[in-house]
């Protein structure tokens, strides 16, 4: 039975690759447009409203592209089945219709070559795909339900319902609604996790477009759970270093045969909040107490960790601390402070190389962190020693002024004296 | 001792016959101090004097590496400071000698006030003190903004605020001060000007009137010695009051020295004009009793805005101040006033309670 | 008991003018010798905001390196190209702030904290960066290297 439908499929798709229409010589005006704008119903004039600004009208197709028939007949002659007309496509049909031009290589160089082609074999890989394949799901998103047909944007443009800020809504209209999504027995809280998220606020706050949402881990077209053996590779898209980390860290092998996912057992997944120095080591907030003790090797090793990065941590803050008092101070300290920054980059590091799970991994980094520190921090606590050189240049001065003043003192006293014995006239 | 002639060497005889010095010689050698028991009094003046001399060196010093431009200023203080021997010490004396100019012009001109000096034929010499004591405030309200740090830049801004407070001209005003609606580097600009080159040529004019005409009177007996009556003694303004007077000038360096190496003056953040006010911002203490009234008066006083008549009640206190030689009729004809020994010593508790309020409540805007 | 010290006033009056005489021209030296070291113009010739003269010659920067120096207080990257330009960024990572530097075989900038890759105009093309590297206007004067913010 199911290879049946699997064959069927692929005789549709087939069958939607073999005619490439004849483009977008659509001659115009259309008929279509006169009439739905007429009938006074909003449900047949929006399409024709909307359509003004989708994609596909700027590059010159229009309602036959799609809908089939001939536009250049007046009247509901132009709705001729017999004309190819298909009125408003199934489900099903739907991949065809789009197909039909967006898997044409050839077809789609003429409008946008750097486009990719492949979006309708993704899909048959995704979860919507094979539902809508195996069971005719009916409720399974289809293209027109993330690229609302009729005003079709792309991507960059910040309307479009798949632009990156828009991304999580427009999954999470279904995905977010507890009823829609009943029959599935999924959670729906993603959205609502995901905007609590480190990743949601870059994007939103700091307008980080690069930062990842839905499809960015979930896949876009081929949509479907990342998987536990994928988690890692997901998320080491961006984060590479920590990935390559944990790839030879005990924890990958372990996680694995555990069955539970790597990056997420510990940042979770929709929510990841930002990495701090408090989920390390055995403390209230670390994640590591979850499974290790501070007896056992792991424990040690997680409490090791931490040590030395709050000990890096305590002296970069030190050093600075020390620069910044000798800066306002009035000493000259900038080079101290331009070296200081090697420091930080160690912390950085540091912080990447925990996801070894191995204290010399980490050591490795703090070490020569901990050099430049101390270094800056001597240099620091020779600047105010400086200062009181200045004093000792001032314990000088005095002294002469005082010795000035006793002089003039002396003198006064001297002039005094003289009057008093040759009194005034 | 008198005039008696001095074998003078050649140099002297050759600059007498051109300039006049014999003249010049014979008009100190007959300056006399009036010696009493407020005589320490007279110090002050010429104390002041000298901490001006000193903002005169140091101020034309740190011009040599000042930039008057929002972009610049802040980096070429940091440069001073950091870069230039003595940088430092330099802007340290110059910030320091300015607080302790204000200092002594207050007390200069509150022993004057309680002495009651101002009396005739001095109304002018007052006139002119109390015109150097505007002015050097605006050394003051200027020279602090020039850094172009986060605390000088917010001070200003609520400095020029209390400007555009001032009825009918006050917006015109308070535009003009700051060179546009907002405190920036015109404003920055500005200041500069009127720092280095508009009070410096005032000051020079009013300042030659005052000393001129000190010369020209001088010392004020206080009213109350002279009534005591009794053997009025003196002592020559050269060579005795001269060097007790070096005396003093030379322990004012030393605590300048001590000071500037102790608490050498900080540059903190550069100013930016899009961040939040700092916590605290406070301006200099010589204007502190001021800022602290505003705050404290209502914000309606009888149907006007509190700080409308906060700012107009210290104009016109400022212009009695300025009248009280003419106000005070009894001391003019020579007979003891009680009222304005009074009107002087409730000035400085006024002040006093005012700044130490000022600087112990915590701030909570 | 008056004679005597007639007798010996000259001699301790003229002690007292050497001594006073002495310490004012000691005192007058602890004045000028600090203004006039303030008046020597210090090594570093000028700070600005804007600009920086690197201590390198032109010359001594060979293609397909990179080389940091400090620009203010920051780190910022001066690189050669294969093909002779030269070019300067901040050299600060727009990810968490770490010290970029030239990788010579990869022919672009490099941030090791996190693996991120900036190419020859400062873009971000790889990694965790979220923007690219503020561009610097790089300027020969006869052997010099000018670096300015660009205005």
């Amino acid at each position: 039975m199911r290879g049946l439908v699997a064959l069927a499929w692929l005789a549709l798709v087939g069958i939607a690759a073999l005619p490439a229409p004849a483009a977008a010589q659509q001659q115009r005006p259309e008929s279509c447009a006169a009439c739905h704008l007429e009938t006074g119903d909003e449900r047949l004039a929006n399409p024709v409203k909307q359509f003004g600004e989708d994609i596909h009208s700027a590059k010159g197709f229009g309602c036959v592209a799609c809908h089939g028939g001939d536009a250049r007949e007046a009247g509901m002659e132009a709705m001729d089945p017999a004309k190819g007309y298909i009125g408003k496509p199934e489900r099903r049909q739907v991949l065809q219709v789009c197909g039909r031009c967006h898997s044409d290589a050839r077809f789609m160089k003429q409008y946008n070559p750097a486009l990719r082609v492949d979006q309708v074999t993704e899909y048959a890989t995704s979860v919507h795909g094979r539902r809508l394949r195996e069971f005719g799901d009916p409720k399974v998103a289809t293209c027109v339900n993330c690229h609302p047909a009729h005003s079709i944007k792309p991507p960059s443009d910040p309307r479009s319902s798949v632009h990156p800020l828009k991304v999580a809504d427009t999954c999470g209209r279904c995905h977010g609604d507890p009823k829609y999504m009943e029959a599935y027995k999924i959670p729906t809280d993603q959205l609502a996790k995901y905007r609590q998220s480190v990743h949601w606020r870059l994007m939103s706050v700091k307008g980080d477009l690069s930062a990842p949402t839905c499809n960015d881990c979930h896949g876009n077209h081929g949509a479907a759970p990342p998987g536990i053996s994928w988690v890692g590779n997901v998320c080491g898209q961006c984060h590479t270093v920590q990935a390559e980390f944990f790839g030879k860290s005990p924890h990958a092998k372990v996680f694995a045969q555990m069955g539970v996912p790597g990056c997420a057992t510990c940042h979770s997944n929709h929510e990841i909040k930002e990495a701090t120095d408090a989920m390390l080591g055995l403390a209230d907030q670390a994640v590591c107490a979850g499974c290790h003790a501070a007896a056992d090797k792991g424990g040690k090793a997680a409490a090791d960790m931490r040590a030395l990065i709050d000990s890096l941590g305590g002296e970069y803050d030190k050093a600075r601390a020390i620069l910044l008092q000798a800066e306002r101070a009035g000493m000259e300290v900038s080079q101290a402070q331009f070296d200081l920054n090697g420091a930080k980059d160690a912390l950085v590091k540091a912080r990447a190389a925990v996801h070894a799970f191995a204290v010399a991994a980490v050591k490795k980094e703090t070490e020569p962190g901990l050099t430049i520190s101390a270094k800056a921090y001597a240099r620091g606590v020779r600047a105010l020693e400086e200062l009181q050189f200045r004093r000792k240049g001032l314990a000088v001065s005095l002294v002469i002024i005082l010795a000035v003043i006793a002089g003039i003192v002396v003198k006064i006293r001297q002039l005094d004296r003289k009057e008093q014995r040759t009194p005034s006239p | 001792m008198g005039g008696s002639a001095k074998p003078h060497g050649r140099l002297w005889t050759w600059l007498d016959e051109r300039v006049g010095l014999a003249e010049l010689e014979k008009l100190v050698k007959k300056k006399e101090v009036p010696v009493h028991r407020h005589t320490v009094w007279y110090y002050l003046g010429g104390m002041t004097l000298f901490l001006f001399m000193i903002q005169v060196a140091t101020g034309i010093l740190l011009l040599f590496y000042y930039r008057p431009s929002a972009e610049e200023a802040y980096e070429s203080v940091q440069f001073l400071m950091a870069e230039v021997e003595f940088g430092w010490l330099i802007r340290s004396i110059h910030s320091w000698a300015s607080n302790l100019m204000i200092f002594t012009l207050f007390i200069h001109l509150f022993s004057v006030l309680l002495l009651k000096a101002y009396r005739p034929p001095r109304e002018v010499t007052w006139l002119s003190g109390i015109g150097l004591l505007g002015v050097g405030m605006g050394f003051g309200f200027t020279g602090y903004l020039l850094p172009w740090n986060e605390l000088a830049y917010f001070a200003t801004k609520v400095g020029t605020e209390i400007t555009g407070v001032v009825p009918l001209v006050g917006p015109f005003l308070g535009r003009l001060l700051r060179g546009g609606d907002e405190v920036t580097g015109a404003t920055l600009t500005r200041f500069y000007g009127i720092h280095v080159a508009v009070l410096p040529l005032l000051t020079t004019l009013i300042l030659g009137l005052h000393l001129f005409l000190v010369q020209k009177h001088g010392m004020s007996v206080p009213p109350g010695v002279e009534r005591a009556g009794g053997a009025r003694r003196t002592m020559h303004f050269l060579p005795n009051f001269l060097l007790r007077d070096l005396v003093g000038w030379l322990s004012a360096l030393a605590i300048l020295a001590a000071l500037a190496a102790y608490y050498p003056t900080e540059l903190g953040q550069k100013a930016d004009p899009f961040a939040p006010a700092p916590i605290g911002i406070k301006p200099e203490w010589y204007f502190m009793f001021m800022f602290k009234t505003l705050k404290y008066l209502p914000s309606y006083i009888l149907g006007i805005e509190g700080e409308i008549v906060g700012v107009v009640g210290f104009g016109m206190g400022g212009l009695v101040l300025l009248l009280i030689p003419f106000l005070d009729r009894r001391t003019a004809r020579g007979e003891p006033s009680r009222l304005f020994t009074w009107i002087g010593i409730a000035i400085i508790l006024y002040m006093i309670a005012l700044t130490y309020l000022g600087y112990t409540e915590v701030a909570t805007q | 008991m008056a004679e005597e010290t007639l007798d010996r006033e000259p001699t301790r009056r003229g002690f007292i003018n050497w001594f006073l005489g002495t310490s004012a021209v000691a005192f007058l030296l602890s004045v000028f010798y600090p203004v006039g070291r303030y008046l020597i113009p210090p090594p570093v010739a000028e700070s600005t905001a804007g600009t920086v003269t690197l201590p390198l010659k032109a010359e001594d920067v060979k293609p397909n390196t990179g080389q940091i120096f400090k620009f203010g207080n920051r780190p910022a990257i001066l690189v050669r190209t294969t093909a002779g330009e030269l070019r300067a960024f901040s050299a600060v990572c727009t990810h968490l702030n770490c010290t970029v530097q030239y990788r010579p075989d990869l022919g672009h900038i490099w941030c090791a904290c996190h693996n991120g890759h900036f190419d020859l105009n400062g873009k971000n093309i790889a990694g965790p960066p979220p923007r690219p590297l503020d561009p610097y206007v790089v300027n020969v004067r006869g052997r010099q290297i000018v670096v300015s913010k660009s205005a």
